[in-house]
């Protein structure tokens, strides 16, 4: 078979595989989702594994760490053979793994929830916690990094989860790791610092494969790239045989040229005209006086750290939290929020940073989320009219091109990315004035991730007011006509899109002393 | 907390962990809040009400008494609490397993008798258990049908009538009598309770439990089997009430299927007021304890203050909503 040729051919001498899978094939459903994929790891390697939303990239490694079976193909584990039917035996094997959407319980230490399952106990049975947290602290020291193993995880930022559950999979002999876009939610120097993890890990033997949507961190981290494409494995090489396009080219099927990067639009009226006013905002502690404004089809992008308190600042503006002083206007008339509904009937729309939580009801059907902010428009008498939702849910599918086989079909059975252009069509079938986006293509690919940022092009270019909110340079650099930069909760700076001439320099203004 | 992750993480790190959820500095007094209830409630009802008895020895004692079998319910609902899941059949297993009791004892003697009651806690608790963990069913639904079962077995098998016991020991030994100087039925208490507490904090089974009603998935991702846990505090909490229902038999020296109703909300009352989380993840068996024993404080000084039935429910009400505001997480 010329594919498995081909994935001899680019390995590295003298290296043996840790984890080898052939011909793996799985259907949900009857649904094909792989297709005699072939994939391996070798010791000390990172692995990419890319592909568009819905590739099939965390079902092959759900059936790697034991969660789903496989319908045909064999898996080999340092040279032998191995079934995986259940977690547990992945984790016997060594596969550890880092999700971010189930893994911790928020509720137990960071001690407790590493030694979960394999407690530490004492003679008469009874949990001994203090060597817990003695274990816990030795593995962060292993691993370099400073963590509390005392503190509680849900108290906790997401970086620091992933420390958790780097140091679970290690503290139980972890000797390949899974990372399913472990940067999607950390800042730039958070992120920096996990490679750096990463670098010391593999240094020690230890293999990493590594999904992401982001083409910068795969160039800077991983020794080889596998690419799935509809499920079925398109191509592995060495990064340094690879150009970024034929990647990109790889992933998406086509080319796509210049969404990416900046695209001077045609000159605005709005700056004239301003749509969103704030001034003084200050709610919790989080906020501390923002004054800015958003003008008539201009797209401002919210800069900062996290913690700098974009996405509270975000809740404020959709009325989730209350404004505790300063005022929002919108086109000259003072609002007074006190919950959504006030925020959507006044023509503001929030896309949420963690869609799992906030933006869907994961079981209900895409039909349903679709049009739950649009009942109203759906209303016949005291009734709601299913044939208008089913039609309203149609034409949103297709505008954002959603891949979803049946909208009747619960959200929770698209891919990451499908789930997301659900939340962005869901808010703009309200047609809103002012759009307030928190992180839009967290988690989403190359190719939807250039359709998000030409949409949101387009609906400036109609007028609407867009606040976008990115920890993703590139993205914020790509889309904003000015970017306003939070720090501690107050502006520290408004930059001119003109005035930025790199990356580089945003990073600077965002982090610099 | 010291956390860092890289060099120039510092920086940021305060700001990373949102003000509001960085207890580290502060107490976080709403965990304590029940302590504090209860020392307040106390200390009013000994200065407004030592004229009428509230300090004696022997009014001291009956709070405790009172509190005796909710609490012990509690311990068990606790568990099933922690899990995010509900147990409502409580009450009315107590009322089965007192009846079952009496007539086993009035029959074959005290070893029947307890093998008839705890009987009564497996059968109960399996079929709950195995409705909720296999089924799916939530336990709200299958609980809330238990209840009515129960209650129906009891009052069929024995035609409403009261099943009175005669057999000294039993009675004795089942809440009727003292050990020593202690009153029996708080040496059960503290038995129930001190098992109790050890066990959720302290057992790979309590962290377990913990995990799942925190997140199930995650637990389930971390090598718990979910369903078997849920399964076990469904169990536990029937076996548990059903030896409330003993003592009720014991001290009361009958079985009736009157015994216990009601007490699955005085018992759901206690827990949460004690801290235990309603939505699962976090649980303690110690603030139960001090749960029940607010509530039969309640109880005791709103008599001795001379209100009537009807204030007293009102009043009793009115404390414990308070309460479990103040006691609200965020
Ligand atoms: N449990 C499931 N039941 C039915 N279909 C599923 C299930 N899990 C995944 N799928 C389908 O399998 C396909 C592959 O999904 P998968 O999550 O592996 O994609 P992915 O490559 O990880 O995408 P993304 O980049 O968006 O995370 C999708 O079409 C998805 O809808
Ligand atoms: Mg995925």
């Amino acid at each position: 078979m010329s594919q498995s040729e081909e994935s001899v051919a680019s390995r590295p001498e003298g290296r043996d595989a840790a984890v080898r899978m052939r011909r793996i094939t799985k259907s949900f459903d009857g649904v094909r989702v792989l297709t005699d994929v072939d994939f391996e790891v070798l010791h000390g390697e990172v692995h990419a594994l890319a592909g568009g939303n819905g590739a099939g990239k965390s079902t092959l490694m759900k059936i790697l760490q034991g969660v789903y079976s496989l319908d045909a193909g064999e898996i080999e584990i340092d040279g032998r053979p191995v079934q995986l039917g259940s977690i547990q035996d992945a984790r016997a094997a060594g596969i550890g793994m880092v999700f971010q959407e189930f893994s911790l319980v928020p509720t137990l230490t960071v001690a407790q929830n590493i030694s979960l399952g394999v407690e530490p106990l004492s003679r008469g049975g009874l949990i001994r916690d203090r060597e817990a947290v003695r274990r816990a602290r030795e593995v962060f020291a292993e691993m370099e990094v400073e963590v509390d193993p005392r503190a509680k995880v849900g108290d906790l930022g997401t970086a620091y989860w992933q420390l958790t559950e780097i140091a679970k999979a290690l503290s139980q002999d972890a000797r390949v790791l899974i990372m399913d876009e472990p940067t999607a939610s950390l800042a730039k120097h958070e992120a920096d610092a996990l490679f750096e993890l990463v670098g010391r890990l593999t240094r020690r033997g230890i293999s990493v494969i590594y999904i992401s949507h982001r083409m910068d961190e795969v160039y800077r981290i991983a020794d080889r790239i596998t690419i799935l494409r509809d499920g079925r494995r398109l191509l592995t090489e060495a990064l340094a045989d690879v150009t970024p396009a034929q990647i990109v080219e790889g992933i998406v099927g086509k080319e796509i040229e210049g969404q990416m990067s900046y695209q001077q639009r045609p000159a605005r009226d709005g700056a004239a005209e301003p749509v969103l006013e704030l001034q003084d905002v200050t709610a919790g502690p989080r906020v501390r006086g923002v004054s800015f404004s958003v003008g008539r089809g201009e797209i401002v992008g919210l800069a900062g750290l996290m913690g700098s308190g974009r996405t509270e600042l975000a809740r404020v503006l959709f009325g989730i939290d209350p404004l505790g002083s300063g005022s929002i206007r919108l086109r000259g008339q003072e609002l007074r929020l006190s919950g959504p509904q006030d925020a959507m009937a006044a023509g503001i729309a929030l896309i949420p940073e963690d869609r799992r939580a906030q933006g869907l009801v994961l079981e209900h059907s895409v039909r349903e989320n679709l049009t739950l902010p649009l009942l109203g428009r759906m209303r016949r008498g005291p009734l709601l009219d299913d044939r208008k939702g089913r039609s309203l849910a149609r034409d949103l599918i297709e505008r954002f091109s959603i891949k979803v086989a049946d909208p009747d079909r619960p959200v929770r059975r698209l891919s990451g990315g499908n789930q997301q252009k659900v939340v962005i069509a869901k808010w703009l079938g309200t047609e809103p004035a002012v759009l307030v986006m928190d992180e839009p293509t967290a988690g989403v690919d190359i190719g939807t991730k250039s359709e998000i940022l030409a949409t949101i092009r387009s609906l400036a270019d109609e007028g609407m007011a867009v606040l976008v909110i990115s920890s993703e340079y590139p993205e914020l650099l790509a889309v904003s006509d000015r970017v306003v930069v939070l720090r501690e909760g107050a502006v520290h700076r408004q930059l001119d899109r003109a005035d930025i001439p790199d990356e580089n320099h945003l990073q600077l203004a965002v982090q610099g002393a | 907390m010291s956390t860092t992750m890289g060099p120039d993480a510092s920086t940021d790190a305060s700001a990373a962990a949102p003000a509001s959820r960085s207890p580290l500095g502060r107490v976080d007094w709403r965990r304590y809040i029940i302590y504090i209830g209860f020392v307040v409630v106390f200390v009013a009802f000994a200065v407004t009400l030592g004229d009428q008895g509230f300090l004696s020895t022997n009014n001291l004692l009956n709070i405790f008494r009172q509190a005796a079998t909710i609490s012990i319910i509690a311990v068990g609902v606790t568990f099933v609490i922690s899990c995010a899941e509900i147990d409502l059949s409580v009450g009315s297993v107590a009322g089965l397993s007192s009846v079952c009791t009496a007539m086993a004892v009035s029959q074959w003697g005290v070893l029947a008798g307890v093998a008839a009651g705890l009987g009564v806690g497996l059968v109960v608790g399996s079929i709950n258990g195995s409705l909720v963990s296999l089924l799916n069913i939530p336990s709200f639904l299958v609980t809330l049908g238990m209840l009515g079962i129960a209650v129906g077995v009891a009052q069929w098998i024995t035609d409403s009538a009261p099943q009175p016991i005669r057999n000294d020991t039993y009675n004795l030994v089942f809440g009727g009598g003292n050990f020593g100087p202690v009153p029996g039925l708080l040496v059960w208490m503290g038995l129930f309770v001190a098992v109790g507490a050890v066990v959720l904090a302290k057992t790979r089974f309590g962290r377990q439990v913990l995990a799942t009603g925190g997140n199930r998935v995650a637990a389930e991702f971390s090598g718990v089997r979910t369903r078997r846990i849920k399964f076990q505090v469904m169990l536990v909490s029937a076996v548990v009430a059903s030896v409330a229902g003993m003592l009720y038999a014991g001290r009361l020296e009958s079985g009736r299927f009157q015994w216990g109703s009601g007490d699955e909300l005085s018992a759901i009352a206690a827990v949460i007021l004690g801290g235990t989380s309603l939505f699962g993840g976090y649980g303690t068996v110690v603030g139960t304890l001090f749960g029940s024993l607010l509530i039969s404080l309640i109880n005791n000084g709103l008599i001795l203050a001379g209100l009537d039935t009807s204030q007293q429910q009102v009043v009793r009400g009115a404390i414990i909503i308070l309460a479990v505001a103040l006691a609200r997480r965020k």
